[in-house]
């Protein structure tokens, strides 16, 4: 998902504080930044919640290479306004985070060191405008079926994070969804064009939910602690039954002839994504990482002139108040 | 001289006649500039009809230990509450 394989961090604290902790968050009460926590719920939290922050800020840089060159005026204004929205879900969740204990200067930084990842979906390129449609219609689709349980998630903070950013997700998919109807019923080069971005998109989708879940190690604990509130297979299962019968509607093929209908298990078949390309990617090997952290580098760099700049600006005002006084 | 931009807490007023309401927090160098991020990180859809910005440092928040002396008290004084008086239904409506 935008946090995928996130380690639960073991936890050594007084047994009886621990128990105490597990029975509020099985009786469905919020854990409060200035509640007591165990030092692993704090940790795995810091990750998970820093890691779905840089999943939004790094997401704007695929879509925000097709603002220039949209199809029409309102194409343009249409994404600007998501690509927007990603700043802006970045922002809640980076609060969500600081309200941790760390500063949002380290959140940064471990980024652009790598210490801490992104969702790998960001690491491939967007190279006609029908993947912006793709975009819209799968990877936020996908980002959708994990942001709607994590609202109900133990951290309070957190939480509330979620319920803004599902209340302006919704718009980001329909959009997506509205560019692929246009695509795929459009002439027929337009629809070999959507046809290639759900070629593209599909497999990289599927894997936002992270590995499958025999092989996910770090599950129990954060179910447990309801930082984590189902399984990557469920989610998985359940995105490939709602895209299924989108893509049949749009007359698009998805792009594995395994996807039948399973009406003992009453889901879909499908394939596993490739899972060696996926840890390639994890591991900074994916066709953009360098470029998207690259990008986030000199955005942080020019910027900072601007930011010592407005600091600057604040104190002299505060200290020619206080003079004045 | 790098130093990070400090944290304000924003409160919104969603519609005429409502209280301001904690929606969350950011970083602005200063108070004005807190309202202008406010602006774009809050109210993107119509969500407000004024902003207060606070620095979040100015704010003095209670305990959770404190949580038992500060609110039990007002458990045990469920009179405090209208429906602990049975009134008659002769009476009509009070």
């Amino acid at each position: 998902m935008y946090a995928q394989m996130v380690k639960s961090e073991a936890t050594n604290d007084d047994p009886e504080k621990l128990a105490a902790f597990q029975a509020r968050i099985d009786a469905g009460e919020k854990i409060e930044p200035k509640d007591w926590m165990p030092e692993g719920y704090r940790k795995t939290l810091v990750r998970q919640i820093g890691q779905h922050a840089h999943s939004e800020i790094v997401g704007q840089l695929p879509e925000g290479n097709w603002i220039t060159r949209a199809p029409t005026l309102e194409r343009k204004a249409i994404l600007l306004a998501k690509v927007q929205d990603e700043a802006g879900h970045g922002l809640y969740l980076y609060c969500a985070a600081e309200t941790l204990g760390v500063s949002r200067d380290d959140l940064t930084e471990a980024l652009l060191s790598g210490k801490m990842k992104y969702s790998s979906i960001f690491n491939y390129p967007t190279l006609t405008w029908a993947d912006m449609g793709a975009v819209g219609w799968l990877v936020d689709g996908a980002a959708i079926m994990n942001q709607v349980p994590l609202q109900r998630t133990s951290f309070g903070p957190y939480a509330r994070a979620m319920v803004r950013i599902c209340k302006e997700e919704s718009f980001h998919q329909r959009q997506g969804y509205d560019i692929m109807m246009k695509m795929a019923f459009g002439t027929p080069a337009q629809k070999a064009m959507a046809q290639d971005a759900l070629n593209r998109f599909w497999y990289p989708s599927l894997m936002m939910f992270g590995p499958s879940d025999k092989d996910s190690v770090h599950s129990a604990q954060s179910m447990a602690w309801r930082i984590k509130m189902n399984t990557n297979d469920e989610l998985r299962q359940k995105f490939v039954d709602q895209t299924v019968p989108q893509a049949e509607y749009l007359g698009l093929t998805i792009p594995d002839p395994a996807v039948v209908w399973n009406a003992e298990k009453g889901g879909y078949d499908y394939s596993e994504p490739d899972w060696t390309e996926f840890f390639e990617v994890i591991k900074g090997n994916g066709p953009c990482n360098a470029e998207r952290i690259a990008a986030r580098q000199k955005a942080w760099d020019d910027g900072a002139w601007v930011r010592d700049g407005l600091m600057a600006h604040a104190r002299k005002r505060a200290g020619a108040q206080v003079a004045a006084e | 001289m790098s130093q990070e931009w400090p944290l304000w807490e924003i409160f919104i007023r969603g519609q005429h006649g409502l209280n301001h309401r904690h929606v969350g927090s950011l970083h602005a160098p200063d108070a004005g500039m807190a309202i202008k991020h406010a602006r774009d990180v809050y109210t993107r859809r119509n969500e407000g009809v004024s902003i207060w910005v606070v620095p979040s440092a100015a704010i003095t928040a209670s305990s959770p230990s404190d949580k038992g002396p500060l609110f039990e008290p007002a458990n045990s004084k469920v009179y405090r509450h209208p429906t602990f008086f049975d009134i008659p239904e002769d009476v009509g409506k009070m």
